[in-house]
């Protein structure tokens, strides 16, 4: 009963979404007010139900209900109930399931929070909103029903993938759905000021924090996804360029432009159109990522199954979508009003640059990316583009991006002086050069991680001179530079984060790419293993039982200058349901650095494969990360954003219902 | 500068950074990317030792030998021909006999391997595209490697009794 329960609620979300995406459309081109609020109602009601729905799939999955297919092929009784909970989206259907439910959620919550919107602009992204649900709707219910049940029900399920009975599983996909599905948000806005035909800087004020929400989790979400591979897959790499990898990053990288040139066109009115089709781009990009993920066109372990009809329905969608809004923006963009000037050297020119470069970088990407998929699709032949292809292509066009970092936060608005701002980094170009000679005196060999690391002092230390410059640190009593950084703007605060993040992720990256030890060894106990100044003495292997898997471990003393700093115990589960084994990787963290152990096979004799590293400034990756995610909250929270723009006139309000000439 | 400088500028720029691009992906596409060959098509295309490739079939059963100090030899087949893949290092969780994986490396002489990753599946019920590909094309394809596999796992449970 539960499960129809759920399948109906689904196919009611549908037949909302549709009224949402067709009714306040018509209202805005009658200007009937009672129309275009439909828009609303719709939204909120279209979130209960597929919440409904999303609740009656997770009240199988704990319920162990195995007469669904969906939970019979991907949960087991024993398992333990944070998974049952986290396996709903650890398959194809339930994970585009979550897919919905959060893309509801958006529309909900922006038909709750959108007092301060006018009317018709409200109407029309939630109507866009709702095209993009309906598709979705449509893509489950005609493709993937999670609901389907099986004529003969199973005694027992087939047990969750074990690389997914993890607590990544419980936040990963979620946070990283609440990024991509986010940027709906902002293709929305683009939309609905497209249809309408009017755009000023009221439009970015009222997008914004929308893109930034969706940022900051997709950060996270990216993020997080990138630490359990780096533990749960064994062989301690936290980037492979994997081209799922990519698919996250490129909506990462066109928000982030996004982000920055939404600024520029809520201060400076300039930059519209451009900003306008980012927003259209970013929410692309997410959309060829769920097409890459979920189609089956690539073999990965976000994959899940393969069923060609699904491939064919999702590109569709990304045809109708992409094309579409494409088509929308060369017909309308034309009748877009150009804003306002600025010098080539002001901060609005930073911020074209940084688009520029990011954009660039994104392309190499994409062409990284799709080129293999292209290149099979027309001769036949498989290649592979790894991690050289990004690092010759992405890293030189990221690099001019960091260097210019520290610029554009000091750079004044329309017409900014260089020189000046360049005398106001000196210190922190003066700290990146003592970086880069003690880096090279301590290292000698190669010229990349000093290099590496000075750029990330640089970028660190100037986030912190853009502080300073506002707080008046240095120049004034240290109370009055208190006093300054209390009251300085959130989004002052969240752009020094955010770039200050930037560096301490670089270092991180320079630490771990340049300086990781690797020892790949057969050990028997008793035996010791020297890595990076720390020993580990092999003390002796076991074996437990957990709930649903038997656990090899073996135990290991890590010992520096003769002293014991604790063990290690790395471990290899057997889930027994679905004759699978996964490796449990043991870490030990030492500041930022972490030694990482991992076990590969136990030969008869005891004999146990070891890989072993030392991974310096490792955390320093994630941490990076989360500096910036609290970043985009300090931007988030800050009043103009959160209070929105004050309301319209009337006059304004009744322009804007009207095409600008 | 007028608006019309500017923007020249700005349209300029951005062609720079762009051909930039497009340059380096030019130079990087020459140069990093591998691909990928069945064995019947590493012998057929007559592939050059020292050329770095990634190679693809089924372990043959009975031909994975362990050496000294982590050091592992077996033969990868397409149902056609087979080659001699040498690895050193520890070989993935789902690494078994009979089952598909994918080597990356350097082709050594005609015949043998040497690589460098050996990849197996991501789980137990799919075998990599590539491979499935490979062996559609030489015929030996069987329905039910989609299936679950009905070895009993050895190595792990085995050795740590």
């Amino acid at each position: 009963m539960i499960p129809e329960l759920g399948h109906y609620a689904l196919v009611l979300a549908l037949a909302l979404a549709l009224a949402q995406s067709t009714v306040p459309l018509i209202g805005v081109r009658r200007g009937d007010a009672a129309l275009m609020e439909i828009a609303r109602s719709t939204a909120i009601a279209q979130f209960a139900f597929a919440a409904v729905s999303f609740a009656a799939l997770t009240a199988s999955y704990v319920m162990s209900d195995f007469s669904v297919e969906n939970v019979a092929l991907n949960s087991h009784s024993a398992m333990p109930l944070l998974y049952k909970y986290t396996s709903v989206w650890g398959n194809h259907e339930g994970s585009m399931l979550l897919w919905v439910l959060i893309l509801a959620l958006f529309g909900a919550l922006f038909a709750w929070f959108s007092s301060n919107v006018p009317l018709a602009l409200r109407a029309s992204a939630l109507a866009a909103q709702g095209w993009v649900a309906a598709a979705f709707y449509l893509f489950i219910l005609l493709t993937s029903n999670p609901f389907a049940r099986l004529p003969a029900p199973p005694i027992e399920g087939l047990d969750l993938n074990p690389i997914l009975q993890d607590i990544g599983l419980a936040i990963h996909p979620p946070l990283l759905y609440v990024g991509y599905v986010g940027f709906s948000m902002a293709f929305s806005f683009a939309v609905a000021a497209l249809l309408i035909g009017r755009i000023d800087a009221a439009w970015a004020r009222w997008a914004r924090p929308w893109i930034l929400t969706a940022w900051i989790f997709l950060t996270l979400g990216i993020a997080m996804g990138s630490y359990w591979a780096y533990y749960e897959l064994g062989w301690g790499g936290w980037w492979f360029w994997d081209p799922v990898e990519n698919a996250s990053l490129m909506p990462w990288i066109a928000g982030t432009a996004l982000l920055h040139s939404a600024l520029v066109m809520e201060k400076r009115g300039a930059l519209k159109v451009w900003t306008i089709l980012l927003a259209i781009l970013t929410f692309s990009l997410s959309l060829m990522g769920a097409f890459l993920v979920r189609s089956g066109v690539l073999t990965s372990v976000h994959t899940f199954a393969t069923d060609p009809t699904r491939g064919v329905f999702i590109l569709l969608i990304l045809v109708v979508f992409v094309g579409g809004s494409l088509a929308l923006f060369a017909w309308r963009a034309p009748m877009l009003k150009q804003g306002g000037l600025f010098a080539p050297i002001s901060r609005e020119g930073a911020l074209v640059f940084n688009n520029l470069f990011l954009i660039t970088a994104c392309a190499t990407v994409f062409v990284g990316t799709l080129y293999p998929l292209a290149l099979e699709a027309v001769t036949g032949a498989k290649i592979t583009v790894g991690a050289p292809f990004f690092n010759l292509t992405f890293g030189p066009l990221i690099v001019p991006v960091l260097l210019a970092a520290p610029f554009g936060p000091l750079l004044a608005w329309k017409r900014g002086d260089l020189l000046a701002v360049s005398q106001r980094l000196l210190a922190a170009a003066a700290l990146a050069v003592i970086a880069l000679i003690v880096t090279f005196i301590v290292q000698g060999r190669p010229v990349l991680a000093p290099l590496g690391i000075a750029c990330g002092v640089f970028v660190i230390a100037g986030a912190l001179t853009d502080v300073a410059e506002r707080t008046g640190l240095f120049r004034t009593a240290p109370q009055v530079a208190l006093r300054r950084a209390v009251r300085l703007p959130r989004s002052a605060w969240g752009a020094a984060f955010g770039h200050l993040a930037l560096g301490v992720m670089l270092i991180g990256i320079i630490g771990e790419s340049q300086w990781n030890t690797e020892r790949i060894v057969a050990m028997k106990v008793g035996d010791k293993l020297a890595l990076a100044g720390y020993d580990l003495s092999f003390d002796g292997a076991g074996q437990r039982q957990g709930p649903n898997y038997t656990e090899l471990f073996a135990t290991f003393t890590v010992r520096r200058d003769g002293k014991v700093l604790g063990v290690m115990e790395p471990s290899k589960r057997t889930f027994a349901h679905r004759d699978m084994s996964t490796t449990e990787a043991a870490l030990k963290t030492r500041g930022f650095s972490q030694l990482y152990l991992s076990l590969g096979e136990v030969e008869p004799d005891g004999t146990v494969a070891v890989r072993a590293y030392y991974k310096p400034l490792v955390l320093l990756i994630w941490i990076g990360a989360i500096l910036m995610a609290i970043g985009g909250a300090f931007s988030l929270s800050d009043r103009r954003l959160r209070v929105g723009a004050p309301r319209p006139a009337k006059a304004r309000a009744k322009a804007a219902l009207q095409p600008a000439e | 500068m007028t608006r019309k400088q500017r923007r020249f500028g700005l349209i300029a720029g951005s062609l720079a950074v762009l051909g930039a691009a497009v340059g380096l992906i030019l130079y990087a596409l020459t140069d990093s990317i591998v691909f990928f060959h069945s064995p019947t098509e590493v012998e057929e295309k007559n592939i050059k030792p020292g050329t770095r490739l990634r190679v693809g079939g089924l372990v043959s059963p009975g031909t994975v030998v362990k050496g000294e100090k982590l050091s592992v030899q077996f033969e990868v087949t397409d149902g056609n021909k087979a080659i001699t893949v040498a690895y050193t290092g520890i070989l993935p969780d789902l690494f078994r006999e009979g089952q598909g994986v994918v080597a990356e490396g350097v082709l050594e002489q005609p015949g043998r391997f040497y690589a460098d990753s050996v990849l197996a599946k991501h789980d137990e019920n799919y075998m990599p595209r590539e491979v499935a590909d490979a062996l559609k094309k030489q015929g030996y394809w069987k329905d039910d490697y989609d299936k679950k596999p009905q070895v009993p796992m050895a190595g792990v449970t085995g050795a740590a009794q």
